[in-house]
């Protein structure tokens, strides 16, 4: 299985970049006003990710949910105490979401060619390559 | 995506670093969107939110040296002259609030500081394509003016202001703006009041789809202001920025035509009951109050004439304040009229360039607050100030002498 740890995808670029870092996993939709700005962590309660920092991460993301008004916000508070996520891998596109992204400058793909789901776990250390629409996914050991 | 030559240079930073980064959101949005092209927008307008993100894009494009080709005119914040005297605000707020309305000014916005362009100072003529933000203004110019716009948040209307561009995709495309479901309305719809519970009743319904609306005993046609509340409470419960009525608004009766041969379903009846149980789920039971507070969107002219009716000379009690809001062009209007020295004379104030949303009105919260508006009611909870929504005239009745049932 060795030589299956290190996977590249295909995906399309919405946000311009390189980046990489370690895999959170987001199955609902997120909305970045109701993340704690000081520490990445997400407060909304319920959430899949409730509890878990974002910061420096790769961002796997069902969707974005909110006003553009409390996403772009959301976003900015992150990036102005410098703990936005390093990349989103998104599934599911929509307006606010790449609005959001470009206000901030934060990497965003979509439509990579498997289900991000199925083919990345926490944990994997990822890497985002939005100028060459490739995904690295080193599993994690 | 395809880009024209100059597209392509305002995204190589040709123009600068502020109209690149403008740029740089709409090929964003374009491409999310699969649009084959950018078009040109002939209006836009900004919802300036007086928020730190989205002042921030605003600094970022103006400090980049990005100027609006199409001068978006401006949502309000607040009226940082008038207001911040009389009510407590932290010098933190004042700050945002001056920065703001710097920042807006440089990019070259209309400071009109007014959330109902549509109706007086920014008006499309039907066919039109622009870039409106607002969620109550996005609904009224695609459904009653027939012009086109997407439901632009307000950095991607102002990166539309920028460049004078917008991509084609959404409701720029006449196949996206037909109907999707049937809804019949079987209620008696009397003022804006009626009509607003209607929008935010079929909004929740609704998602994301084009509504086409049959009102079955329709005594008389709605006015701007019945269509202006609807649209504002169906696109903040749900996220609706175009409706159809049929034999009201201009593309419904195109669309006859167009749907020959695919009726829609009826999925959604409403009648008498359902706005009734409407109203009593969403709010608030009727309670002592501090605070009437009218205008979202903005009242005009005509219904603020409807407030000194109704009030009929009668003074507004003691420990309640009575605030509406509206544009500086009907607080004008009112000024030479007369409307706004009498009503001031039965203690209830006209104030222009401001939202409810904003910081200044925390003075009331701890209080019972009363509204026409279930957008008002929805954010002014957010912030911590409950709110009774109730139709005009019950307004009133609460807030004067012989009121407060």
């Amino acid at each position: 299985m060795a030589n299956n740890s290190v996977i590249k995808y295909r995906c399309r670029s919405i946000v311009r970049g390189i980046a990489s870092g370690e895999a959170v996993l987001s199955k609902e939709p997120m909305c970045f006003y109701l993340c704690d700005p000081d520490t990445g962590m997400v407060i909304e309660e319920n959430h899949p990710l409730f509890g878990k920092s974002i910061a420096g991460k790769v961002l796997v993301l069902q969707s974005g949910k909110g006003s553009s008004v409390v996403q772009v916000d959301g976003l900015y508070q992150l990036m102005s105490k410098k703990n936005l996520p390093a990349a989103i891998i998104v599934r599911e596109i929509e307006p606010v979401l790449v609005s959001a992204a470009v206000v901030v400058n934060v990497v965003l793909v979509d439509k990579i060619e498997k289900d991000p789901f199925e083919v990345i776990q926490d944990g994997d250390y990822v890497e985002v390559d939005a100028n060459r629409e490739i995904v690295t996914v080193n599993k994690k050991k | 995506m395809f880009l024209e030559d100059d597209e392509k240079r305002m995204l190589d930073g040709d123009y600068g670093p502020g109209v690149q980064k403008a740029m740089e959101l709409l090929f964003a949005l374009g491409k999310a969107f699969d649009a084959e092209r950018l078009i040109p927008v002939s209006r836009t307008h900004v919802a300036l939110s007086g928020q730190e993100g989205d002042t921030y894009w605003c600094t970022l494009l103006a400090d980049g040296g990005a100027k609006c080709k199409i001068a978006p005119t401006t949502n309000p914040a607040w009226d940082v002259n008038a207001l911040s005297k009389r009510f407590e605000v932290t010098e933190a707020e004042l700050d945002l609030a001056v920065r703001t309305i710097d920042a807006y000014r440089r990019i070259g916005a209309v400071l009109s500081f007014c959330c109902t362009p549509e109706l007086e100072s920014n008006v499309p003529v039907f066919g039109e394509h622009v870039a409106f933000s607002e969620s109550s203004a996005t609904p009224y110019v695609n459904s009653v003016l027939g012009a086109r716009s997407n439901r632009e948040s307000s950095v991607s209307a102002l990166a539309s202001a920028v460049t004078g561009k917008t991509p084609l995709y959404g409701l720029h495309l006449s196949e996206n703006r037909v109907g999707q479901f049937m809804v019949l309305v079987e209620a008696e719809m009397k003022d804006p009041y009626d009509w607003g519970i209607l929008g935010w009743y079929i909004g929740k319904f609704a998602g994301y789809r084009i509504p086409v609306i049959r009102v079955v005993n329709m005594k008389q046609r709605p006015a701007p202001e019945d269509l202006l509340y609807m649209g504002a409470e169906m696109n903040t419960s749900g996220a609706v920025p175009m409706y159809h009525i049929e034999d009201v608004t201009p593309e419904a009766l195109m669309q006859k035509h167009l749907t020959v041969g695919k009726a829609l379903d009826v999925e959604l009846v409403v009648g008498d009951r359902e706005l009734k149980d409407q109203q009593e789920e969403l709010f608030e039971k009727i309670g002592p109050i501090n605070l009437v507070m009218l205008g979202c969107p903005h009242y005009t002219y005509a219904q603020i004439r409807e407030v000194e009716r109704l009030m009929n000379g009668r003074h507004v009690k003691k420990g309640v304040d009575f605030w509406i809001l509206t544009s500086f062009y009907t607080l004008e209007l009112t000024t030479r009229s007369g409307e706004m020295s009498r009503l001031k004379g039965l203690g209830v104030e006209l104030v222009a360039d401001t939202c409810i949303d904003e910081p200044c009105w925390k003075s009331f919260e701890g209080g019972l607050g009363m509204t026409d508006s279930p957008k008002c009611a929805y954010y002014r909870k957010r912030r911590g100030q409950p709110f009774v929504v109730r139709r005009l005239h019950d307004c009133i009745e609460a807030a004067v002498e012989k009121g407060g049932r």
